[in-house]
């Protein structure tokens, strides 16, 4: 009887958020579904409805370009990602020492996470601006490069250098929570490790990276979904050019559905999209759950 | 019997308050593009001069860059959208198609279209019918440096693409300047106008008499050929390949090139030293020729303006639209964008202190090579770009990518 | 245990190169930012302007009708608003959840979590185009309304789960005794569970208002003009179209930034606290 008043009272709680999920992401989902296997159009969809089963889908994955998208947002996310965990937990290492300027310094952290992406894009641009760009100045004057050269206009370097920017903006959130994490590790560990004759790496290995292997994954998840949807930075910064060298699969359904206007086509892309970002985070917390009981 | 009249009065007065207020409550929102042509300082200048004129209307001004133009056009349409949009001469098909723009045939008269450029016409209709005023009639001109050619030893400006080759060899070879030429080749539609500009004079042409694909032989390979060449032999500024227009004016303008390819409006602007450390070295011609083919060459690249068919002020939208399009405004304002009406070529006010500008649109306007017209333009658009960077960046030759983007472009049609 | 001298060194040469990397850039930004277009497309660069101007950002911020600062200041309002609302319904109708998920744990409502998370993940390319029609034939394009709902989709799951996981680490027996003595459960939510968790509850809700600030691919979409554009379109729209004016972009720029930084910098510990226990629990 109680806990039957107990399942009442926790739908009923529950009420207000499934409502509103359902409104804003399960018929869109559902709908998108639809809109896949139809010939819609963005204009006046419902009057160009046509049913056309999975050819949208045999046509994506027929499609170099959309596996080229596939590539580079792959490469994007693998490679910033990676990148963020490597710089955040050295600099979570880094402020679990005491030092003077410590608490400014994790305060700065704050400065790149708040900082619009939208900002961080248009400002990065105008650092890899060839002509009056900072970098080129800056390397230059150090002597570290010949002359000036193109960074977003090459399609060997313009990924690599939005992935820079999008670290640079990201890497102080994987920092703060491993941070967090380090300091709930107690400090009689080390020194008994210590005494053992463990060495710097072993320590490392052996008792930091266990102890903040959890909160970890889960920036390590959510930074590689975020990585997976990446466009306004593209948007911003190149527009998916040199050569369609930065062309993601979010700018590349941007383009067939509001571009091109093809609603139907653009929805099977998009759910391919969600479809390896399900497989990513179901791999992601196979390992995390492996971690936990090994 | 006084008070009843004083209540009439006061209740009339209301209404006659609120009637106006009802009048003064359209507000129209118009979208324009914050790139090349008229700058965004006299667009809200013409705007102001058109509210103190109509007082019952206000406008809305909405600014974006030229990639967004298209895609905003598009989206609006569904509710709260524009009731007048710019858009651009390879639009009308597409947008006749899917019935995004109001058919103004009916209110355009004879008169009027005697009037203004044949060229600019192009840019409003498709299949007979006209979907809006042409407002902007504009192409590539040559640009060039008139210091740097006279210590190269050349008096003339080149006439023909080999010679302007040679010429910025010449100027380079002699270290005036480490890449002579610059031009707007970034993956974008600023690419397309460049390339169209040289097909052109190569006697190439975007589709043969079945609509199929063509630019991949003749004159069009061999402009792009010109194009890679000149990279290859370091007279194009490498990073040519992520400019659009407004980098190309300021490369021009800070004295870091010979040459030029560059819309109407950099001449007023590379000219005024506030914002130029070349001004007044600055020459304009029309774009090159081909021996035996062309004396000059020129792309299309006109803007109209039109309403939205969902507009709901359409009334007050073709007012607007034919006060920024009358040939006294665009006559006041003629220092960025030429007008669009045959008058004005000959009107002392507009030519003077840019004869070599008016001059020059003269030839070019009369010789402007159209895009290819075709609903799918867009997408058929960005296969050429993307073929373009992709000789342009050496990851293919330009024979082969021209010969693949023709095959896209085929199967998409 | 002393450190050694080479560690010292070692760890301040780290804590240096850390400051540099991450205080360049924005000091450049904000450098571009007081300097005139023509001083920036001098070369070769000067790192400082030789008459600072604080002309772009007066621009920007004293209005005039139809210039740039109108749709900057607009653009901000837009987004004070939009963020604030969505931030509201979100936080309302994820507590109650949180608490439901955390204490009345059954059969179906822990799948249902995972649902949710699994919603956070979705890339919006997936929601967009339905979401896009249904607004359309509302007529809420180009309107607040319209992002304030599609906003709810990212802030609600995260928010959430963000709650929920704070919510179990505080012990059942706090919440349970009044509700024996007869109180309800939004009674025991409202006295003892909310006061309880108000570092994780600031935190969801700054996130929630960062994550809305930040929102740029459905603003793109869902607006047109001054009446909804947000401002992380309209820096795009800056940014993209006449880019001559370096010095006004920056501006334009650093203004945008400064009160997701101030809020960030002003709940500094909530925030840290809020993303620990977070991600701890996972």
């Amino acid at each position: 009887m109680i806990s039957h008043r107990k399942t009442v009272t926790a739908w009923l709680l529950l009420t207000p958020m499934i409502v509103m999920i359902l409104g804003v992401s399960g018929y869109p989902l559902i709908k998108t579904i639809y809109f896949s296997m139809t010939g819609a159009k963005l204009v006046a969809p419902d009057l160009t409805d046509s049913w056309v089963w999975f050819h949208n889908y045999v046509r994506a994955l027929s499609s170099a370009n959309f596996r080229e998208a596939i590539w580079h947002t792959t490469y994007f996310a693998v490679i910033s990602v990676g990148a963020e965990v490597v710089i955040g937990v050295m600099v979570a290492l880094l402020l679990n020492e005491v030092f003077v300027g410590r608490t400014l310094l994790r305060a700065m952290l704050i400065l790149p996470l708040a900082l619009p992406t939208v900002v961080n894009a248009m400002m990065w641009r105008l650092i890899y601006n060839p002509d009056f760009g900072a970098l080129n100045a800056l390397l230059v004057q150090l002597g570290l490069l010949d002359a000036y050269r193109s960074w977003l206009g090459d399609p060997a370097t313009a990924l690599d250098m939005v992935i820079i920017a999008d670290v640079w903006k990201n890497f102080p959130l994987v920092a703060l929570i491993a941070l967090a994490a380090l300091q709930t590790v107690p400090k009689d560990l080390y020194e008994a490790a210590t005494l053992d004759g463990a060495g710097m790496w072993n320590r490392f290995w052996r008792i930091t990276l266990p102890a903040i292997m959890g909160p970890l994954s889960v920036a390590l998840v959510l930074r590689t979904i975020e990585a997976f949807k990446v466009f306004d930075i593209i948007y911003v910064m190149t527009r998916g050019g040199p050569a369609s060298s930065t062309k993601t699969v979010s700018f590349y359904v941007y383009q067939e559905a509001f571009a091109y206007m093809r609603v139907g086509s653009g929805a099977s892309y998009a759910l391919i999209v969600v479809l390896i970002s399900a497989c990513l985070i179901a791999s992601y917390m196979y390992l995390i759950r492996k971690h936990g009981e090994a | 019997m006084k008070i009843k009249n004083v209540l009439k009065g006061a209740v009339f007065g209301i209404f006659a308050v609120s009637g106006a207020a009802h009048a003064a409550h359209v507000t129209l929102n118009a979208l324009f593009m914050a790139q090349a042509a008229y700058s965004e300082d006299d667009i809200r200048n013409m705007t102001a001069d058109f509210k103190a004129a109509n007082p019952g209307i206000d406008v809305n001004v909405e600014l974006v860059p030229y990639e967004a133009l298209h895609d905003k056009i598009v989206l609006s349409q569904s509710a709260n959208g524009y009731d007048v949009v710019l858009y651009d001469v390879i639009w009308p098909a597409e947008f006749a198609q899917y019935n995004l723009l109001e058919d103004v045939t009916n209110r355009i008269d004879e008169k009027t279209r005697e009037a203004v450029l044949k060229g600019a016409w192009t840019t409003v209709e498709y299949d007979g019918k006209y979907y809006g005023m042409p407002w902007i009639a504009d192409t590539k001109f040559l640009f060039y440096n008139k210091d740097m050619l006279k210590k190269a030893g050349f008096d003339t400006p080149p006439t023909t693409w080999e010679e302007l080759a040679a010429q910025a060899k010449a100027i380079k070879d002699k270290g005036i300047v480490d890449y002579p030429l610059v031009w707007s080749w970034s993956q974008s539609e600023a690419a397309i106008c460049d390339y169209t500009t040289i097909l052109s004079a190569m006697g190439g042409k975007f589709l043969d008499a079945d609509g199929k694909p063509a630019f991949n032989e003749g004159g069009g390979l061999k402009a792009l050929q010109y194009m890679v060449g000149t990279l290859d032999d370091g007279i194009t500024n490498p990073n040519s390949r992520e400019y659009a227009e407004e980098d190309v004016r300021r490369v021009f303008s800070s004295g870091q090139a010979a040459f030029a390819l560059n819309w109407g409006y950099m001449y007023n602007l590379a000219n005024d030293p506030a914002e130029s450390q070349v001004a007044g070295h600055v020459g304009i011609v029309p774009a090159p020729g081909e021996a035996g083919i062309s004396q000059a060459s020129a792309v299309n690249g006109s803007m109209g303006l039109g309403i939205p068919s969902k507009s709901t002020h359409k009334e007050e939208a073709w007012k607007y639209i034919k006060f920024l399009t009358s040939e006294k405004v665009q006559n006041k304002y003629a220092r960025l964008s030429l007008p669009i009406w045959k008058a004005s070529y000959s009107d002392p006010d507009v030519i003077k202190g840019q004869e070599p500008f008016v001059n020059a649109a003269k030839t070019s306007l009369a010789v402007m090579a159209p895009r290819p017209t075709m609903a799918a333009y867009q997408e058929a658009s960005a296969v050429l770009q993307e073929a373009l960077q992709n000789a342009m960046l050496g990851t293919s030759t330009p024979a082969d990518a021209l010969d693949e983007a023709a095959k896209t472009i085929a199967d998409m049609q | 245990m002393p450190p050694s001298l080479a560690k010292k060194i070692a760890i301040y040469l780290g804590a240096a190169l850390l400051a540099l990397v991450i205080a360049l850039p924005v000091l450049w930004l904000f450098i571009m930012s007081i300097s005139s277009s023509t001083h920036l497309t001098t070369l070769p660069l000067q790192w400082w302007p030789d008459s600072p101007t604080l002309e772009n950002y007066r621009s920007l911020l004293i209005y005039a009708e139809n210039s740039p600062s109108q749709s900057f200041l607009y653009a901000i309002r837009n987004s004070i608003i939009i963020a604030l609302a969505a931030t509201g319904l979100s936080i309302c109708a994820a507590i109650p959840a949180a608490y439901s998920f955390s204490r009345l744990p059954g059969p179906g409502r822990k799948n249902l979590l995972y649902a949710v998370i699994a919603i956070f993940m979705l890339p919006p390319v997936a929601l967009v185009l339905p979401l896009y029609t249904v607004m359309s034939a509302l007529g809420l394009l180009n309107t607040h309304v319209a992002l304030i709902i599609v906003y709810c989709s990212i802030l609600l799951p995260f928010a959430t789960w963000l709650l929920k996981s704070n919510f179990d680490t505080i012990p059942g027996d706090l919440d349970e005794a009044p509700i024996i003595d007869g109180a309800n459960r939004l009674q025991a939510i409202w006295y003892v569970i909310l006061p309880i968790a108000r570092p994780a509850l600031g935190a969801a809700v700054m996130m929630s208002v960062l994550l809305s600030w930040d929102e740029f691919f459905y603003g793109l979409l869902f607006t047109n003009d001054i009446r909804s554009k947000t401002i992380t379109v309209a820096i795009a729209d800056l940014a993209a179209g006449r880019v001559a004016d370096y010095g006004l972009i920056s501006a334009a720029g650093i203004l945008a930034a400064v009160p997701p930084v101030v809020l960030a910098f002003f709940m500094q510990k909530t925030l840290v606290s809020g993303l620990a226990s977070g991600s701890v629990k996972g």
